[in-house]
Protein backbone atom coordinates (compact mmCIF):
# COMPACT_ATOMS: atom_id res chain seq x y z
CA UNK A 1 0.00 0.00 0.00
CA UNK A 2 2.64 2.23 1.09
CA UNK A 3 5.05 1.31 -2.20
CA UNK A 4 2.25 1.87 -4.63
CA UNK A 5 1.30 4.98 -2.52
CA UNK A 6 5.05 6.29 -2.53
CA UNK A 7 4.74 5.32 -6.69
CA UNK A 8 1.66 7.55 -7.37
CA UNK A 9 3.70 10.59 -5.48
CA UNK A 10 7.14 9.89 -7.77
CA UNK A 11 4.78 9.93 -11.04
CA UNK A 12 3.22 13.32 -9.56
CA UNK A 13 6.55 14.55 -9.27
CA UNK A 14 7.85 14.24 -12.71
CA UNK A 15 4.64 15.72 -13.65
CA UNK A 16 4.91 18.68 -11.30
CA UNK A 17 8.45 18.79 -12.68
CA UNK A 18 7.17 18.99 -16.37
CA UNK A 19 4.59 21.81 -15.59
CA UNK A 20 7.55 23.79 -14.10
CA UNK A 21 9.61 23.59 -16.74
CA UNK A 22 6.93 24.43 -19.28
CA UNK A 23 5.92 27.44 -17.11
CA UNK A 24 8.87 29.00 -16.57
CA UNK A 25 10.37 28.53 -19.50
CA UNK A 26 7.45 30.90 -21.56
CA UNK A 27 7.34 33.16 -18.00
CA UNK A 28 10.61 34.00 -18.75
CA UNK A 29 10.49 34.73 -22.32
CA UNK A 30 7.24 36.89 -21.96
CA UNK A 31 9.64 39.41 -20.73
CA UNK A 32 11.03 42.24 -23.11
CA UNK A 33 14.59 42.05 -23.23
CA UNK A 34 16.89 39.67 -23.33
CA UNK A 35 20.31 38.87 -22.61
CA UNK A 36 21.98 39.78 -25.72
CA UNK A 37 20.34 43.65 -24.79
CA UNK A 38 22.15 43.38 -21.34
CA UNK A 39 25.33 42.27 -22.62
CA UNK A 40 25.42 45.09 -25.18
CA UNK A 41 24.52 48.09 -23.13
CA UNK A 42 27.24 46.56 -20.87
CA UNK A 43 30.15 46.53 -23.55
CA UNK A 44 28.75 49.97 -24.46
CA UNK A 45 28.69 49.54 -28.58
CA UNK A 46 25.18 48.33 -28.74
CA UNK A 47 25.30 48.14 -32.72
CA UNK A 48 22.53 45.84 -34.15
CA UNK A 49 24.84 43.18 -35.91
CA UNK A 50 26.76 42.62 -32.47
CA UNK A 51 22.87 42.16 -31.21
CA UNK A 52 22.15 40.11 -33.72
CA UNK A 53 25.64 37.33 -33.41
CA UNK A 54 25.19 37.42 -29.45
CA UNK A 55 21.09 35.99 -30.48
CA UNK A 56 22.17 33.36 -33.17
CA UNK A 57 25.10 32.68 -30.77
CA UNK A 58 22.74 31.45 -27.78
CA UNK A 59 20.03 30.64 -30.36
CA UNK A 60 17.38 33.11 -29.03
CA UNK A 61 16.91 33.90 -32.77
CA UNK A 62 14.71 30.12 -33.61
CA UNK A 63 11.05 30.28 -33.14
CA UNK A 64 10.51 29.88 -29.66
CA UNK A 65 8.83 26.23 -29.80
CA UNK A 66 11.68 25.17 -31.66
CA UNK A 67 13.72 26.71 -28.43
CA UNK A 68 11.66 25.27 -26.19
CA UNK A 69 11.53 21.65 -27.98
CA UNK A 70 15.57 21.95 -27.56
CA UNK A 71 15.53 22.95 -24.18
CA UNK A 72 12.76 20.53 -22.57
CA UNK A 73 14.75 17.48 -24.65
CA UNK A 74 17.93 18.29 -23.00
CA UNK A 75 16.21 18.65 -19.55
CA UNK A 76 14.68 15.27 -20.32
CA UNK A 77 18.44 14.01 -20.76
CA UNK A 78 19.29 15.61 -16.99
CA UNK A 79 21.48 18.59 -19.34
CA UNK A 80 19.94 22.09 -17.71
CA UNK A 81 21.86 24.25 -20.61
CA UNK A 82 24.78 26.26 -20.37
CA UNK A 83 24.92 29.71 -18.48
CA UNK A 84 25.08 33.06 -21.21
CA UNK A 85 27.41 34.63 -18.79
CA UNK A 86 29.90 31.95 -17.03
CA UNK A 87 29.54 29.67 -20.18
CA UNK A 88 29.62 26.73 -17.59
CA UNK A 89 27.54 24.02 -17.59
CA UNK A 90 24.20 25.12 -15.24
CA UNK A 91 24.27 21.45 -13.28
CA UNK A 92 27.82 22.38 -12.30
CA UNK A 93 27.21 25.87 -11.50
CA UNK A 94 24.43 24.29 -8.88
CA UNK A 95 25.66 21.91 -7.78
CA UNK A 96 28.39 23.67 -6.46
CA UNK A 97 26.04 26.43 -4.81
CA UNK A 98 23.21 24.01 -3.69
CA UNK A 99 25.73 22.71 -0.75
CA UNK A 100 26.42 25.51 0.74
CA UNK A 101 22.52 26.68 0.92
CA UNK A 102 21.70 23.81 2.47
CA UNK A 103 24.41 24.01 4.85
CA UNK A 104 23.31 27.15 6.50
CA UNK A 105 19.23 25.97 6.09
CA UNK A 106 20.68 22.89 7.95
CA UNK A 107 22.23 25.10 10.92
CA UNK A 108 19.29 27.61 11.10
CA UNK A 109 16.24 24.69 11.06
CA UNK A 110 18.22 22.80 13.88
CA UNK A 111 18.63 26.75 15.51
CA UNK A 112 14.87 27.39 14.82
CA UNK A 113 13.76 24.33 15.81
CA UNK A 114 15.15 23.52 19.07
CA UNK A 115 15.00 27.06 20.24
CA UNK A 116 11.32 27.58 18.80
CA UNK A 117 10.04 24.14 20.41
CA UNK A 118 11.43 25.24 24.12
CA UNK A 119 10.15 29.21 23.56
CA UNK A 120 6.66 27.70 22.78
CA UNK A 121 6.81 24.89 25.44
CA UNK A 122 7.97 27.91 28.04
CA UNK A 123 5.06 30.16 26.97
CA UNK A 124 2.40 27.11 26.92
CA UNK A 125 3.08 25.98 29.98
CA UNK A 126 1.00 29.15 31.70
CA UNK A 127 -0.72 31.21 28.94
CA UNK A 128 -1.24 34.90 29.79
CA UNK A 129 1.90 34.81 32.35
CA UNK A 130 4.59 37.33 31.54
CA UNK A 131 7.18 34.69 29.98
CA UNK A 132 4.25 33.70 27.52
CA UNK A 133 3.54 37.31 26.60
CA UNK A 134 7.33 37.83 26.45
CA UNK A 135 7.41 35.12 23.78
CA UNK A 136 4.12 36.17 21.90
CA UNK A 137 5.87 39.75 21.48
CA UNK A 138 9.41 38.39 20.90
CA UNK A 139 7.97 36.35 17.95
CA UNK A 140 6.12 39.65 16.84
CA UNK A 141 9.11 41.34 16.57
CA UNK A 142 11.13 39.01 14.52
CA UNK A 143 7.77 38.33 12.20
CA UNK A 144 8.02 42.24 11.89
CA UNK A 145 11.79 42.78 11.07
CA UNK A 146 13.17 42.98 7.69
CA UNK A 147 15.17 39.50 7.09
CA UNK A 148 17.87 41.92 5.18
CA UNK A 149 18.39 44.19 8.35
CA UNK A 150 18.25 42.03 10.63
CA UNK A 151 21.47 40.53 8.80
CA UNK A 152 23.17 43.84 8.61
CA UNK A 153 22.29 44.34 12.48
CA UNK A 154 24.37 41.64 13.38
CA UNK A 155 26.97 42.71 11.39
CA UNK A 156 26.93 46.09 13.05
CA UNK A 157 27.29 44.60 16.00
CA UNK A 158 28.30 41.37 16.26
CA UNK A 159 31.74 41.80 13.34
CA UNK A 160 32.27 45.61 13.67
CA UNK A 161 31.37 46.65 17.12
CA UNK A 162 32.21 43.86 19.32
CA UNK A 163 34.40 42.21 16.42
CA UNK A 164 33.63 38.24 17.73
CA UNK A 165 32.65 36.96 14.37
CA UNK A 166 33.57 37.36 10.33
CA UNK A 167 30.79 39.58 8.93
CA UNK A 168 30.62 38.08 5.06
CA UNK A 169 31.56 35.19 3.29
CA UNK A 170 31.69 31.15 4.08
CA UNK A 171 35.30 31.13 4.96
CA UNK A 172 38.56 33.18 5.41
CA UNK A 173 39.75 33.97 1.82
CA UNK A 174 43.22 32.98 0.98
CA UNK A 175 43.72 31.70 4.19
CA UNK A 176 43.88 28.02 2.58
CA UNK A 177 42.94 26.10 6.22
CA UNK A 178 42.68 22.34 5.51
CA UNK A 179 40.85 19.81 7.97
CA UNK A 180 39.68 20.54 11.33
CA UNK A 181 40.98 23.96 11.17
CA UNK A 182 38.68 24.76 7.85
CA UNK A 183 35.73 22.80 9.61
CA UNK A 184 36.05 25.33 12.59
CA UNK A 185 36.35 28.65 10.19
CA UNK A 186 33.51 28.00 8.49
CA UNK A 187 31.85 27.22 11.66
CA UNK A 188 32.65 30.66 12.86
CA UNK A 189 31.27 32.21 9.01
CA UNK A 190 28.09 30.40 9.39
CA UNK A 191 27.11 31.90 13.32
CA UNK A 192 25.75 35.16 11.78
CA UNK A 193 23.79 34.48 8.63
CA UNK A 194 22.61 31.24 10.30
CA UNK A 195 21.11 33.03 13.17
CA UNK A 196 19.46 35.63 10.72
CA UNK A 197 17.94 32.84 9.33
CA UNK A 198 16.88 31.08 12.26
CA UNK A 199 15.62 33.74 14.37
CA UNK A 200 12.49 34.05 11.27
CA UNK A 201 12.16 30.42 11.47
CA UNK A 202 12.09 30.21 15.52
CA UNK A 203 9.20 32.63 15.30
CA UNK A 204 6.88 30.87 13.60
CA UNK A 205 8.10 27.86 15.64
CA UNK A 206 7.37 29.25 19.39
CA UNK A 207 3.94 30.25 18.61
CA UNK A 208 3.47 26.90 16.49
CA UNK A 209 4.09 25.07 19.42
CA UNK A 210 2.29 27.05 22.20
CA UNK A 211 -1.10 26.91 20.13
CA UNK A 212 -0.67 23.27 19.79
CA UNK A 213 0.39 22.73 23.08
CA UNK A 214 -2.24 25.05 24.49
CA UNK A 215 -5.17 22.92 22.20
CA UNK A 216 -3.08 19.24 23.49
CA UNK A 217 -3.78 19.69 27.46
CA UNK A 218 -7.42 20.22 26.78
CA UNK A 219 -7.55 16.65 25.31
CA UNK A 220 -9.02 13.51 27.36
CA UNK A 221 -5.25 11.60 26.92
CA UNK A 222 -3.85 14.53 28.25
CA UNK A 223 -6.09 14.13 31.32
CA UNK A 224 -6.01 10.19 31.76
CA UNK A 225 -2.10 10.67 31.82
CA UNK A 226 -2.45 13.04 34.76
CA UNK A 227 -4.96 11.06 36.72
CA UNK A 228 -2.52 8.40 35.99
CA UNK A 229 -0.29 10.47 38.49
CA UNK A 230 2.60 10.80 35.72
CA UNK A 231 4.39 14.12 36.64
CA UNK A 232 4.04 17.17 35.42
CA UNK A 233 7.17 17.66 33.48
CA UNK A 234 6.52 13.90 31.47
CA UNK A 235 2.86 15.15 30.87
CA UNK A 236 3.92 17.70 29.29
CA UNK A 237 7.18 15.90 27.13
CA UNK A 238 5.89 12.08 26.77
CA UNK A 239 2.24 13.09 26.02
CA UNK A 240 1.44 16.87 24.44
CA UNK A 241 4.95 17.70 23.07
CA UNK A 242 4.98 14.36 20.92
CA UNK A 243 1.81 15.32 19.40
CA UNK A 244 2.34 19.21 19.06
CA UNK A 245 4.66 18.40 17.02
CA UNK A 246 3.14 16.84 14.34
CA UNK A 247 1.96 20.57 12.64
CA UNK A 248 5.40 21.66 12.74
CA UNK A 249 6.00 18.81 10.25
CA UNK A 250 3.67 20.10 8.16
CA UNK A 251 4.40 23.76 8.77
CA UNK A 252 8.67 22.63 7.52
CA UNK A 253 7.28 20.99 4.50
CA UNK A 254 5.34 24.41 3.24
CA UNK A 255 8.66 26.02 4.24
CA UNK A 256 10.95 24.22 1.68
CA UNK A 257 10.87 26.31 -1.16
CA UNK A 258 12.06 29.11 0.90
CA UNK A 259 15.02 27.14 2.21
CA UNK A 260 16.06 24.68 -1.04
CA UNK A 261 15.40 28.16 -3.02
CA UNK A 262 18.27 29.69 -1.18
CA UNK A 263 17.28 32.96 1.21
CA UNK A 264 18.24 35.21 -1.40
CA UNK A 265 18.49 38.12 1.26
CA UNK A 266 20.23 36.68 3.89
CA UNK A 267 22.93 35.16 1.41
CA UNK A 268 23.36 38.59 -0.45
CA UNK A 269 23.72 40.65 2.79
CA UNK A 270 26.87 37.73 4.14
CA UNK A 271 28.11 37.20 0.70
CA UNK A 272 27.23 33.56 1.13
CA UNK A 273 28.00 31.63 -1.73
CA UNK A 274 24.49 29.41 -2.22
CA UNK A 275 21.91 29.11 -4.53
CA UNK A 276 20.30 32.39 -3.53
CA UNK A 277 22.94 35.09 -4.04
CA UNK A 278 23.19 32.56 -7.88
CA UNK A 279 19.50 33.74 -8.50
CA UNK A 280 20.19 37.54 -7.76
CA UNK A 281 23.38 37.28 -9.89
CA UNK A 282 21.12 35.64 -12.79
CA UNK A 283 18.26 37.69 -12.34
CA UNK A 284 20.52 41.12 -12.93
CA UNK A 285 22.23 39.08 -15.79
CA UNK A 286 19.42 38.17 -17.58
CA UNK A 287 21.15 34.48 -17.33
CA UNK A 288 17.74 32.41 -17.93
CA UNK A 289 19.11 28.84 -18.04
CA UNK A 290 20.77 29.07 -14.84
CA UNK A 291 17.30 30.81 -13.67
CA UNK A 292 15.20 28.28 -14.95
CA UNK A 293 17.63 25.47 -13.90
CA UNK A 294 17.06 26.77 -9.90
CA UNK A 295 13.72 26.50 -10.83
CA UNK A 296 13.45 23.27 -11.85
CA UNK A 297 16.25 21.94 -9.08
CA UNK A 298 14.16 23.47 -6.06
CA UNK A 299 10.72 22.15 -7.58
CA UNK A 300 12.29 18.76 -7.74
CA UNK A 301 13.96 18.99 -4.27
CA UNK A 302 10.68 20.70 -3.16
CA UNK A 303 8.46 18.07 -4.10
CA UNK A 304 10.86 14.75 -2.69
CA UNK A 305 11.04 16.80 0.77
CA UNK A 306 7.46 17.23 0.98
CA UNK A 307 6.97 13.58 0.27
CA UNK A 308 9.50 13.01 2.62
CA UNK A 309 7.73 14.90 5.10
CA UNK A 310 4.33 13.03 4.31
CA UNK A 311 5.92 9.63 5.02
CA UNK A 312 7.47 11.06 8.35
CA UNK A 313 4.07 11.96 8.89
CA UNK A 314 2.51 8.80 8.73
CA UNK A 315 5.24 7.68 10.92
CA UNK A 316 4.84 9.95 13.85
CA UNK A 317 1.04 9.86 13.28
CA UNK A 318 0.33 6.27 13.12
CA UNK A 319 -3.48 7.19 12.97
CA UNK A 320 -2.72 8.93 9.68
CA UNK A 321 -3.27 6.78 6.50
CA UNK A 322 -1.05 8.00 3.17
CA UNK A 323 -3.02 7.73 0.31
CA UNK B 1 -20.18 47.40 14.32
CA UNK B 2 -19.82 49.04 17.83
CA UNK B 3 -19.76 45.51 19.43
CA UNK B 4 -16.99 44.71 16.67
CA UNK B 5 -14.75 48.38 17.76
CA UNK B 6 -15.41 47.25 21.41
CA UNK B 7 -14.09 43.64 20.83
CA UNK B 8 -11.18 45.10 18.38
CA UNK B 9 -9.88 47.84 21.03
CA UNK B 10 -10.10 45.35 24.06
CA UNK B 11 -6.67 44.36 22.81
CA UNK B 12 -4.19 46.47 23.97
CA UNK B 13 -2.09 45.58 21.16
CA UNK B 14 -4.45 46.26 18.68
CA UNK B 15 -4.96 49.59 20.03
CA UNK B 16 -1.23 50.26 20.01
CA UNK B 17 -1.02 48.99 16.31
CA UNK B 18 -3.93 50.99 15.01
CA UNK B 19 -2.39 54.29 16.87
CA UNK B 20 0.72 53.88 15.21
CA UNK B 21 -0.74 53.08 12.04
CA UNK B 22 -2.70 56.21 11.98
CA UNK B 23 0.42 57.93 13.09
CA UNK B 24 2.37 56.55 10.01
CA UNK B 25 -0.65 57.09 7.53
CA UNK B 26 -0.31 60.78 8.62
CA UNK B 27 2.96 60.97 8.43
CA UNK B 28 2.97 59.57 5.23
CA UNK B 29 0.05 61.96 3.69
CA UNK B 30 1.18 65.27 4.79
CA UNK B 31 4.92 64.61 4.19
CA UNK B 32 4.38 66.82 0.75
CA UNK B 33 2.91 69.37 3.08
CA UNK B 34 5.83 69.74 6.09
CA UNK B 35 8.94 68.86 3.44
CA UNK B 36 7.83 70.34 0.33
CA UNK B 37 11.20 70.72 -0.63
CA UNK B 38 11.41 66.78 -1.22
CA UNK B 39 13.32 63.47 0.14
CA UNK B 40 16.15 63.82 -2.69
CA UNK B 41 17.76 67.68 -2.00
CA UNK B 42 20.42 68.05 -0.04
CA UNK B 43 20.74 69.98 2.93
CA UNK B 44 24.22 69.74 4.39
CA UNK B 45 27.26 67.88 4.72
CA UNK B 46 27.01 63.78 4.26
CA UNK B 47 27.04 61.47 7.46
CA UNK B 48 26.41 64.40 10.33
CA UNK B 49 25.11 62.17 13.39
CA UNK B 50 21.34 62.77 14.58
CA UNK B 51 21.23 65.70 16.42
CA UNK B 52 22.94 68.09 14.33
CA UNK B 53 21.75 71.38 13.83
CA UNK B 54 18.75 71.05 12.19
CA UNK B 55 18.92 67.32 11.48
CA UNK B 56 16.73 65.39 13.86
CA UNK B 57 18.07 62.62 12.41
CA UNK B 58 21.45 63.39 10.73
CA UNK B 59 22.21 63.16 7.48
CA UNK B 60 22.49 60.47 4.58
CA UNK B 61 25.56 59.65 2.08
CA UNK B 62 24.60 62.29 0.06
CA UNK B 63 24.00 65.09 2.94
CA UNK B 64 19.99 64.95 2.57
CA UNK B 65 17.40 65.02 5.67
CA UNK B 66 17.09 61.61 6.77
CA UNK B 67 13.91 62.86 8.71
CA UNK B 68 12.47 64.02 4.96
CA UNK B 69 13.74 60.61 3.62
CA UNK B 70 11.93 58.41 6.17
CA UNK B 71 8.78 60.64 6.31
CA UNK B 72 8.49 60.10 2.42
CA UNK B 73 9.66 56.34 2.76
CA UNK B 74 6.29 55.92 4.74
CA UNK B 75 4.37 56.78 1.66
CA UNK B 76 6.00 54.08 -0.59
CA UNK B 77 5.76 51.53 1.83
CA UNK B 78 2.16 52.29 2.80
CA UNK B 79 1.29 52.62 -1.10
CA UNK B 80 3.06 49.70 -1.78
CA UNK B 81 1.65 47.51 0.84
CA UNK B 82 -2.38 48.27 0.66
CA UNK B 83 -2.64 48.02 -3.50
CA UNK B 84 -0.71 44.93 -3.73
CA UNK B 85 -2.68 43.37 -1.08
CA UNK B 86 -6.12 45.45 -2.97
CA UNK B 87 -4.97 43.43 -6.29
CA UNK B 88 -4.18 40.66 -4.68
CA UNK B 89 -7.15 40.14 -2.91
CA UNK B 90 -9.25 40.88 -5.86
CA UNK B 91 -7.31 37.92 -7.91
CA UNK B 92 -7.48 35.62 -5.19
CA UNK B 93 -11.63 35.95 -4.84
CA UNK B 94 -12.59 35.84 -8.32
CA UNK B 95 -10.48 32.58 -8.76
CA UNK B 96 -11.38 30.71 -5.32
CA UNK B 97 -14.67 32.03 -5.35
CA UNK B 98 -14.62 30.86 -9.10
CA UNK B 99 -13.13 27.75 -7.66
CA UNK B 100 -14.84 26.42 -4.88
CA UNK B 101 -18.29 27.82 -6.22
CA UNK B 102 -18.19 25.49 -9.75
CA UNK B 103 -15.39 23.04 -7.84
CA UNK B 104 -14.40 20.48 -11.34
CA UNK B 105 -12.03 21.73 -13.88
CA UNK B 106 -11.61 25.00 -12.51
CA UNK B 107 -11.07 23.78 -9.24
CA UNK B 108 -8.43 21.42 -10.26
CA UNK B 109 -6.65 23.71 -12.24
CA UNK B 110 -6.74 26.10 -9.71
CA UNK B 111 -5.03 24.51 -7.24
CA UNK B 112 -2.89 22.82 -9.21
CA UNK B 113 -1.81 26.73 -10.15
CA UNK B 114 -1.29 27.21 -6.40
CA UNK B 115 0.81 24.21 -6.00
CA UNK B 116 3.33 25.32 -8.67
CA UNK B 117 3.10 28.84 -6.52
CA UNK B 118 4.56 26.42 -3.14
CA UNK B 119 7.45 24.37 -5.05
CA UNK B 120 8.86 27.65 -6.68
CA UNK B 121 11.03 29.90 -4.56
CA UNK B 122 8.44 32.68 -4.54
CA UNK B 123 10.81 35.62 -3.90
CA UNK B 124 13.44 34.33 -6.93
CA UNK B 125 9.93 34.67 -9.14
CA UNK B 126 9.27 37.98 -7.62
CA UNK B 127 12.86 38.83 -8.61
CA UNK B 128 12.39 37.72 -11.99
CA UNK B 129 8.76 39.16 -12.47
CA UNK B 130 9.96 42.85 -11.27
CA UNK B 131 13.58 42.67 -13.33
CA UNK B 132 11.76 42.02 -16.49
CA UNK B 133 8.92 44.01 -16.04
CA UNK B 134 11.77 46.78 -15.27
CA UNK B 135 11.53 48.09 -11.42
CA UNK B 136 9.06 50.90 -10.71
CA UNK B 137 6.14 51.19 -8.49
CA UNK B 138 3.63 50.03 -10.54
CA UNK B 139 6.00 46.70 -11.25
CA UNK B 140 6.67 46.19 -7.94
CA UNK B 141 2.58 46.14 -6.91
CA UNK B 142 2.02 43.68 -9.54
CA UNK B 143 4.86 41.35 -9.10
CA UNK B 144 3.65 41.72 -5.06
CA UNK B 145 -0.29 41.17 -6.38
CA UNK B 146 1.17 38.09 -8.44
CA UNK B 147 2.97 36.19 -5.85
CA UNK B 148 0.56 36.61 -2.98
CA UNK B 149 -2.65 36.08 -4.54
CA UNK B 150 -2.67 32.46 -4.26
CA UNK B 151 -3.15 32.63 -0.51
CA UNK B 152 -6.02 34.17 -0.79
CA UNK B 153 -7.85 31.89 -3.47
CA UNK B 154 -6.95 28.79 -1.34
CA UNK B 155 -8.93 30.54 1.96
CA UNK B 156 -11.78 31.91 -0.13
CA UNK B 157 -11.94 28.23 -2.22
CA UNK B 158 -12.30 26.63 1.06
CA UNK B 159 -15.28 28.84 2.73
CA UNK B 160 -17.05 28.92 -0.42
CA UNK B 161 -16.46 25.20 -0.52
CA UNK B 162 -18.19 24.85 2.51
CA UNK B 163 -20.81 27.20 2.60
CA UNK B 164 -22.13 26.58 -1.14
CA UNK B 165 -24.74 23.38 0.16
CA UNK B 166 -25.81 25.98 2.78
CA UNK B 167 -29.17 26.07 3.08
CA UNK B 168 -29.45 29.33 2.47
CA UNK B 169 -27.77 29.08 -0.96
CA UNK B 170 -29.87 26.69 -1.85
CA UNK B 171 -32.64 28.77 -1.07
CA UNK B 172 -31.23 31.42 -3.17
CA UNK B 173 -31.14 29.38 -6.29
CA UNK B 174 -34.36 28.28 -6.02
CA UNK B 175 -35.29 32.07 -6.11
CA UNK B 176 -33.74 31.90 -9.46
CA UNK B 177 -30.91 34.04 -8.83
CA UNK B 178 -28.12 33.78 -11.17
CA UNK B 179 -24.01 32.64 -10.11
CA UNK B 180 -23.10 35.75 -10.32
CA UNK B 181 -25.16 37.53 -7.78
CA UNK B 182 -25.37 34.50 -5.55
CA UNK B 183 -21.38 34.57 -4.78
CA UNK B 184 -20.91 38.25 -4.87
CA UNK B 185 -24.27 38.75 -2.43
CA UNK B 186 -24.75 35.12 -0.82
CA UNK B 187 -21.62 34.07 -0.32
CA UNK B 188 -19.06 36.24 -0.16
CA UNK B 189 -20.19 38.07 2.95
CA UNK B 190 -20.69 35.15 5.08
CA UNK B 191 -16.42 34.47 4.08
CA UNK B 192 -15.14 37.55 4.84
CA UNK B 193 -14.04 37.37 7.91
CA UNK B 194 -11.27 34.75 6.81
CA UNK B 195 -10.22 36.85 4.25
CA UNK B 196 -10.16 40.23 5.81
CA UNK B 197 -7.96 38.13 8.63
CA UNK B 198 -5.70 36.56 6.01
CA UNK B 199 -5.14 39.72 3.46
CA UNK B 200 -4.65 42.09 7.03
CA UNK B 201 -1.82 40.40 7.76
CA UNK B 202 -0.82 40.14 4.02
CA UNK B 203 0.37 44.20 4.23
CA UNK B 204 2.82 44.11 7.03
CA UNK B 205 4.29 41.08 4.62
CA UNK B 206 4.11 43.14 1.01
CA UNK B 207 5.68 45.89 3.14
CA UNK B 208 8.56 43.67 4.10
CA UNK B 209 8.43 42.37 0.54
CA UNK B 210 8.57 45.79 -1.24
CA UNK B 211 11.41 46.86 1.04
CA UNK B 212 13.36 43.65 0.33
CA UNK B 213 12.91 44.39 -3.60
CA UNK B 214 14.55 48.12 -3.15
CA UNK B 215 17.29 46.87 -0.53
CA UNK B 216 18.39 44.42 -3.91
CA UNK B 217 18.35 47.68 -6.43
CA UNK B 218 14.57 46.38 -7.85
CA UNK B 219 13.18 49.32 -6.26
CA UNK B 220 11.33 52.63 -8.60
CA UNK B 221 14.98 54.20 -9.11
CA UNK B 222 12.90 57.39 -8.72
CA UNK B 223 11.67 56.93 -5.29
CA UNK B 224 13.04 57.24 -2.52
CA UNK B 225 11.57 53.92 0.19
CA UNK B 226 12.93 52.88 3.12
CA UNK B 227 14.36 49.59 1.15
CA UNK B 228 16.25 51.80 -1.27
CA UNK B 229 17.50 54.18 1.94
CA UNK B 230 19.12 51.20 3.46
CA UNK B 231 20.76 50.24 0.16
CA UNK B 232 22.14 52.85 -0.56
CA UNK B 233 23.64 53.52 2.99
CA UNK B 234 24.65 49.67 2.85
CA UNK B 235 28.68 51.15 2.61
CA UNK B 236 28.16 54.39 5.24
CA UNK B 237 26.70 51.06 7.80
CA UNK B 238 30.22 51.01 9.09
CA UNK B 239 30.66 54.60 10.25
CA UNK B 240 27.38 56.10 10.35
CA UNK B 241 24.68 53.49 11.98
CA UNK B 242 21.96 55.92 11.73
CA UNK B 243 21.78 55.54 7.87
CA UNK B 244 20.29 51.81 8.33
CA UNK B 245 19.27 51.65 11.37
CA UNK B 246 16.39 54.17 11.33
CA UNK B 247 15.02 52.62 8.06
CA UNK B 248 15.36 49.36 9.38
CA UNK B 249 13.34 50.19 12.18
CA UNK B 250 10.67 52.34 10.72
CA UNK B 251 9.78 49.23 8.53
CA UNK B 252 9.99 47.07 11.20
CA UNK B 253 7.48 49.53 13.73
CA UNK B 254 4.90 50.00 10.41
CA UNK B 255 4.99 46.03 9.85
CA UNK B 256 4.67 45.19 13.27
CA UNK B 257 1.46 47.94 13.93
CA UNK B 258 -0.14 46.09 10.85
CA UNK B 259 0.61 43.10 12.34
CA UNK B 260 -1.00 44.11 15.77
CA UNK B 261 -4.24 45.31 13.47
CA UNK B 262 -4.45 42.18 12.15
CA UNK B 263 -4.60 39.90 15.32
CA UNK B 264 -7.24 42.18 16.36
CA UNK B 265 -9.15 42.37 13.65
CA UNK B 266 -8.80 38.43 13.18
CA UNK B 267 -9.73 38.29 17.17
CA UNK B 268 -12.92 40.57 16.69
CA UNK B 269 -14.52 38.83 13.50
CA UNK B 270 -13.79 35.29 14.80
CA UNK B 271 -15.29 35.61 18.40
CA UNK B 272 -15.40 31.89 18.69
CA UNK B 273 -11.91 31.44 18.15
CA UNK B 274 -11.22 33.11 21.47
CA UNK B 275 -8.65 31.16 23.72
Amino acid sequence: MKLRYIAARLIKTVLVAIAVVVLSFFLIRLAPGDVATVMAGQSGFADEAFIKNLRAEYGLDQPLPVQFWKYASAVAQGDLGTSYVRRQKVTAIILERLPNTLLLDAFALVVAAAGGIWLGMVAARKPGSAGDSAVTVLSMLFYAVPQFWLGMMMVLVFAVWLAWLPPFGIETMGAEYTGLARLGDIAQHIILPGMTLALYFLASYARLTRTAMIEMADQDFVKTARAKGISERQVARRHILRNALLPLVTYAGLQASILVGGSVLVENVFSWPGIGTLAYEAVKARDNPVLLGIFIVTALLVSLFNLITDIAYSVADPRVELG
Amino acid sequence: MMKFARRFFARPTAVFGFAVFVAIVAIALSAPLIFARGPFSIVGMPLLPPGAPGLFAGSDVLGRDMVVGLAYGARISLLVGITSTLCAVGIGILLGATAGYYGGLVDDLLMRFTEFFQIIPSFVLLMVLVAFMQPSLASTVIGIALVTWPQVARVVRGEFLSLRSREFVEAARVLGMRDARIIFTQILPNALPPIVAVSSMMVGSAILTESALAFLGLGDPNLLSWGSMIEGSRSAMWVAWWTTVLPGLSIMVTVLALNFVGDGLNEALNPRRRR
